[in-house]
């Protein structure tokens, strides 16, 4: 059960993430990043399996096996995905606000696309 | 091999001077700049001590922390990492030089802050891919080299290149977050991390797990291939490489070259013949897919309007002809591919380089293909005439050699027809693009006035760049006998991964140099 709903949640996420990820704006494209690399994170401490009461750490109170303790090694991983995900989320952010200063446009390729200018003009 | 810090010295050495250099870099840049270039001259030496220590045959695992191999991280050091070392340390004192002389706009590497730290941080970031033996350790270094390359590309801000880099950020990033969905799914199949382990346990992989485990090897092939610029995953190249200031392009050569190391490494070793049920999962598409970028490029160069991105474009027919060798997987091609990979990357490099220096005379015509004053233009155009043989695989430059070993070597492949035709029809498209360049650039253009000679001396570092490249180019013509046996024994070696394995799990760890307890107790 709990395994079927963290699927669906990691689904739903890298889904939500991915569509955010194809649009044409920077800030859409920030947070779709975001959420995938949410969905990412999730992922990766789940490979360690979902079990629940079973410290990564050895506590001295249970019997030293390894049917009593979780997959450390997993949570580590996600660690680093997190700091590097966090890290690189700040520099997207930073790229796209200097090039939306620059470029007087937020959108991702640097410019307003002709049909949409064309709209405008006419309407 | 085993008691030798050698082989973490690539990794070690840009970290310090990385780090040097932003401390410097404030109270004297060119201080910064020293520390940089005598870093990089160190780091060639380096790695061709570790080309002779590698050509013995022998795998030589260092192993981190000095915790046994599955359970800590080990680097390895075969022949072909050897190989990608010497190259990047080769294109990188080049690139490095190339910066310090003055450009059109002042020095190259003073156009932006931090240029030197992010210079020896990505130099950081390819040894270490290059050399680690570990999964999750590689997706590390892979940040790296990017988050160092993110910086390298904003060098010399300016509208275009912060529009190429949101595509490029945004694309790797993606990326990077399918390349941990990979690793992940590995590590949850096999419960380890290790290449070499990986390699030992997917065989035994039970079969209701295949799916999953085919998955996630094509994920890590998508990643790779991000980096390497297969088909249909290119299109940032010519954008970024064309928007990149020269040493930093030239430096990027490398990075698809990194990308198509890591296919090269993962199919032999952990998806190779007895892989199981991932054995040979990737190989059917890598042709096809390598063929179509090769024919690609060859279309993308004679459709180029700059000279930049008529060089991305070779880039990435290179990246083509790298993957098509890798991809038909014989002892061969791999060494054809090798072989052709030496070359084809310090051509590429040189061009870079070579567009750069030169168009600094043609004022606002800059790299696009029109007719326009020109100062040197025999010098140049010498320089551009060898290249351009050289790059396009005409004789007597080892470009030719390499693609006529392909060529042999794939003659009994069943795609043999479809590999001949496109690598042929591709060569002479890019040698017309190459031609109708160089003539529209060289031969219309008109002598330079007083004022644009004045505007573009080449200086001396920037010419001593270009001549290392070129001169490195001419070696390696003489030398083609030794690195055509070095490229074969390298390939024999990536196919027999037991070697590899053998050597990264039985790696012995080291006694301590030094026990503090004992010499304690002495003392009492």
């Amino acid at each position: 059960m709990m395994e079927a709903l963290l699927a669906l949640f990691i689904g739903a996420m890298a889904g939500a993430g991915v569509f955010l990820l194809l649009r044409a704006r920077t800030f859409d494209v920030v947070l779709g990043m975001t959420l995938l690399s949410y969905a990412v994170n999730v992922f990766i401490f789940v490979t360690g399996r979902v079990a629940i009461n079973k410290p990564a750490i050895i506590d001295g109170v249970r019997a030293a096996s390894l049917t009593q303790y979780a997959d450390p090694l997993p949570q580590a991983l996600v660690l680093t995905a997190i700091v590097i995900s966090f890290a690189m989320t700040a520099l997207l952010l930073v790229i796209a606000l200097r090039a939306r200063a620059e470029a007087a446009s937020d959108h991702v390729d640097g410019e307003e696309p002709a049909a949409v200018d064309a709209a405008e003009k006419a309407s | 091999m085993s008691g030798s810090h050698w082989i973490v010295a690539p990794i070690v050495l840009p970290l310090l001077a990385g780090a040097m250099a932003l401390l410097l870099e404030r109270r004297s840049p060119r201080a910064a700049a020293a520390v940089s270039i005598i870093a990089t001259l160190a780091l060639l030496g380096i790695a061709t001590r570790l080309v002779a220590v590698a050509a013995d045959g022998a795998v030589g695992a260092y192993l981190l922390g000095n915790w046994r191999a599955p359970f800590g991280i080990a680097l390895a050091l075969d022949r072909l990492s050897a190989l990608m070392l010497l190259l990047t340390a080769l294109i990188a004192v080049a690139s490095v030089m190339y910066a310090c002389g003055s450009g059109a706009r002042g020095r190259h590497d003073e156009r932006g802050p931090h240029f030197h730290a992010l210079f020896q941080f990505q130099l950081m970031g390819l040894n270490g891919a290059f050399l680690t033996a570990d999964l999750f350790n590689l997706f590390v270094f892979f940040e790296v080299l990017l988050i160092a390359s993110y910086g390298l590309l904003l060098h010399g801000a300016g509208v275009v290149r912060l529009r190429a880099s949101i595509h490029y950020v945004v694309f790797n990033l993606t990326g990077s977050a399918l390349f941990l969905i990979a690793v992940s799914t590995l590590y949850g199949l096999t419960g380890t991390l290790s290449m070499a382990d990986l390699a030992q346990r997917i065989p035994s992989i039970p079969a209701e797990s295949a799916g999953l485990l085919q998955a996630a090897a094509l994920l890590l092939i998508v990643v790779f291939g991000v980096k390497a610029a297969i088909f249909p995953l290119y299109f940032w190249l010519t954008d970024t490489y064309g928007a990149a200031t020269a040493p930093v392009a030239a430096l990027f050569v490398m990075m698809t070259k990194v990308g198509v190391y890591c296919i090269a490494r993962v199919t032999t070793l952990m998806f190779g013949a007895e892989a199981g049920p991932a054995s040979f999962v990737i190989e059917p598409w890598l042709s096809w897919l390598a063929l179509a970028t090769l024919a690609l490029a060859a279309f993308g160069a004679l459709a180029a309007w700059h000279l930049r991105r008529l060089v991305a474009y070779l880039v990435l027919a290179s990246a083509g002809m790298l993957l098509l060798a890798v991809g038909l997987g014989t002892a061969g091609t791999i060494a054809a591919g090798l072989f052709y990979l030496v070359h084809s990357t310090v051509f590429a490099a040189a061009l870079f380089l070579l567009v750069d220096s030169m168009v600094a005379s043609r004022g606002d015509a800059d790299d696009e293909m029109v007719p326009a004053p020109l100062a040197s233009a025999g010098g140049y155009g010498t320089l551009y005439f060898l290249l351009a043989v050289a790059v396009a695989g005409l004789p007597p430059f080892g470009g030719f050699i390499g693609k006529s070993m392909l060529l042999a070597a794939s003659r009994s492949e069943p795609l043999a027809v479809g590999v001949w035709t496109v690598v042929l029809l591709s060569s002479l498209g890019i040698v017309v693009a190459l031609a109708r360049a160089g003539s529209t650039v060289f031969w219309k253009a008109a002598p330079a006035n007083a004022m644009q000679t004045a505007a573009a001396p080449a200086s001396a570092p920037e010419r001593g760049a270009l001549a290392l490249l070129v001169g490195a180019a001419c070696a390696a013509v003489v030398a083609a006998g030794p690195i055509a046996s070095y490229a074969e024994a390298t390939a024999q070696q990536l196919l027999d991964r037991k070697g590899y394995i053998a050597a990264v799990l039985g790696a012995e760890t080291a006694p301590p140099a030094w026990n503090p307890r004992a010499d304690m107790k002495k003392v009492k």
